[in-house]
């Protein structure tokens, strides 16, 4: 089988096209409505309800809810257009060193917070360090950084959805939702490959809608609920859809000699990327012990017990998940080279990352039912992370921002779930207008998101290990992680190639010395931390007695 | 700290040593006819992974921790 680029499935969108995809995320979206309605019936009202589900998740339920939080549109949009960049290097740069990392995290931190969320009744992150560092202002300074770092977290989710759904989409409605012809750098016109799809704008409308509706109606406990249902779903339809388009392409190994044929460098790691910068990838799962939608969902199990099974499956979990977006990524860049699959382009012609997977669906799954049910798969994956996200920024405002400021009597129990509430619309409705501006790769977004919080992982360790960490210390890494943070991503996406002041982009990676910038962002933390804290007063006895009893 | 424990920092770090698999570099053999090996490796290690954190939670539990936390509950946030 052979195509010109502009004769193939994709790009033939301005033929209409069967809408049985659409009915189906349609059918999926009343489902999660209906999911929404049920588990309201059982929030008691009280902020602890809403916040962290009275304490009372088991260990299926957690595994479910904490592995689908850190599964997004990262996961499924974004590994597979790594994987179609970068190659089969992609699973050992976050998935294989993610099962290590992300489990150590829940073994040797997220336990012990727990434990202090359940004896002294925290609610949220920062309540925790709050204390455990004797400082009020420690909060207002780590309030808008936590929530300026979930920004593009949040913004990862809604553009993976865009860009997936369009391209699922395109020819769906060719009168509605034309789009001109595109002109290619080299001044060649080709008919859009997303003429007539539901635009980005559109999706990212409807999915922050549903969420905020079941978000709305239950707090977290109905995010864990639709988390594990949806966890469920973007699990099973992830492997059927992989199994599909192998068969699509006459098999598994025909699909990956198509690759080993035609793009044999992305079946290895040779000349994309160096033994350096893979290694220093390994730094970038270190986020999940300081995601803060992450500690609300440790703070809703019901016993440690429950943390079990999270830390033993999660590993596995992620293998389900990965292996076969990488898979299919690979397959996509065989094709691509061979002239067999038209990936809708970016300004500049290239490939658009975001957009392989929904090329791959669109091309390989014949049934227009199984191409619906996998997308809402798709979908399922990024809402279970975004539900566990607009909870956490409510929380977090409520708890580490209006209550230490006006005291914890002004509002009643039902006006703090309330004013979360209307912090979360704020935020999902600035990263919405972000995310129309702003098209990114999803998985580099990601990556800058979770090297953010990777660097100030060493204050969430240093807090339950090291009874010498001082309050200055915190304040210093705190500080010196935004600073790097905001020069290193000023750099790398806001200057020109070739006149950046750090790094160099290579193979869409930016890159300092060889490495990735997570390094000198968790180096400049730690030394913060540790040099600081022993040139200042260690805290008090009563202090560290009471977080190493 | 106990002896466990440190046994499995120890294997922790190993694990960490063994994700550099620089010996895979630039093999693009097939593994069951459709599996690069460089992915089969790392597809096993996340099984790896999987059974040192089922071994870790077996034997080094941190029961005390445990009974500390679930004593009595809720004293209520500080400041």
């Amino acid at each position: 089988m052979s195509f010109s680029p502009t004769d193939l499935p994709i790009a033939a969108a301005s033929e209409a096209v069967t809408r049985t995809p659409l009915y189906v995320i349609i059918g999926y979206m009343g489902v999660l409505f209906a999911l929404g309605l049920v588990s309201s019936r059982l929030f008691r009202g009280s902020s602890k309800d809403f916040f962290v589900a009275s304490r009372s998740i088991g260990p299926f339920m957690l595994l479910m809810s904490v592995f689908g939080t850190t599964m997004t549109a990262f996961a499924l949009v974004g590994s597979t257009g790594k994987s179609f960049s970068l190659g089969i290097g992609t699973y050992g740069l976050m998935a294989s060193s993610s099962g290590l990392i992300h489990a150590a995290c829940f073994f040797a931190v997220g336990l012990r917070m727990w434990s202090f969320g359940k004896k002294y009744g925290y609610v949220t992150q920062i309540q925790f360090f709050r204390d455990r560092f004797e400082s009020k202002g420690l909060g207002y300074l780590m309030f808008p950084i936590l929530v300026g770092l979930i920004v593009p977290y949040l913004l990862v989710g809604l553009i993976g959805a865009g860009n997936y759904i369009s391209g699922v989409t395109a020819g769906m409605f060719p009168d509605t939702f034309s789009l001109p012809d595109k002109v290619l750098p080299n001044g060649k016109e080709i008919p859009n490959p997303l003429n007539g799809s539901v635009p980005p704008a559109l999706t990212g409308l409807v999915i922050s809608s549903v969420v905020l509706f079941y978000v709305f109606t239950g707090g977290v406990r109905s995010a864990a609920w639709a988390n594990t249902f949806q966890t469920i779903v973007f699990m099973i339809m992830g492997l059927v859809g992989f199994l599909v388009i192998a068969k699509g392409l006459g098999g598994l190994p025909e699909a990956s000699q198509k690759a080993l044929e035609h793009a044999s460098e992305k079946t290895a790691r040779e000349g994309l990327m160096t033994p350096a910068h893979f290694m220093s990838y390994m730094l970038v799962p270190l986020s999940v012990g300081m995601f803060p939608h992450l500690f609300q969902h440790w703070l809703t199990a019901k016993s440690a017990k429950s943390f079990k099974l999270t830390v033993i499956a999660h590993p596995l979990c992620i293998m389900i998940v990965w292996i076969p977006c990488i898979l299919i990524g690979i397959w996509a860049a065989g094709l691509h080279a061979a002239g067999e699959l038209r990936v809708p382009p970016l300004p500049n012609g290239d490939p658009n990352p975001n957009a392989v997977l929904s090329a791959m669906v669109k091309t390989f799954m014949e049934s227009p039912l199984l191409v619906g049910l996998f997308s809402a798969g798709v979908l399922a994956a990024i809402m279970s992370s975004l539900d566990s996200q607009f909870v956490c920024v409510g929380s977090m405002f409520t708890n580490d921002f209006v209550v230490p400021l006006t005291g914890r009597d002004r509002f009643s129990d039902r006006q703090k779930v309330w004013l979360g509430r209307g912090f979360i619309v704020l935020i999902v409705a600035i990263t919405y207008v972000i995310s129309l501006f702003r098209p990114t790769s999803v998985f580099s977004l990601g990556v800058w998101c979770f090297s953010g919080f990777a660097a100030l992982f060493p204050i969430a360790l240093a807090s339950v290990y090291w009874k010498r960490v001082t309050k200055a210390g915190v304040f210093a890494s705190v500080i010196a992680t935004a600073g790097t943070w905001v020069l290193f991503i000023y750099d790398a996406l806001g200057r020109e190639a070739g006149k950046q002041w750090f790094g160099v982009t290579e193979h869409g990676e930016y890159l300092i010395a060889g490495v990735m910038p997570v390094t000198f962002i968790c180096l400049a933390s730690v030394l913060a931390l540790v040099g600081v804290s022993l040139v200042t007063s260690p805290p008090g006895q009563k202090t560290v007695e009471k977080f190493f009893p | 700290m106990k002896k466990h424990s440190l046994v499995f920092l120890a294997v922790f770090v190993i694990l960490a040593v063994l994700h550099q698999d620089v010996w895979n570099w630039n093999k693009t053999s097939l593994v069951f006819g459709f599996m690069p090996i460089g992915l089969f490796y790392h597809m096993c290690y996340s099984i790896a992974a999987a059974v040192f954190w089922g071994l870790v939670s077996k034997l080094a539990w941190p029961h005390r921790l445990e009974a500390w936390a679930e004593e009595s509950e809720e004293e209520g946030a500080g400041q």
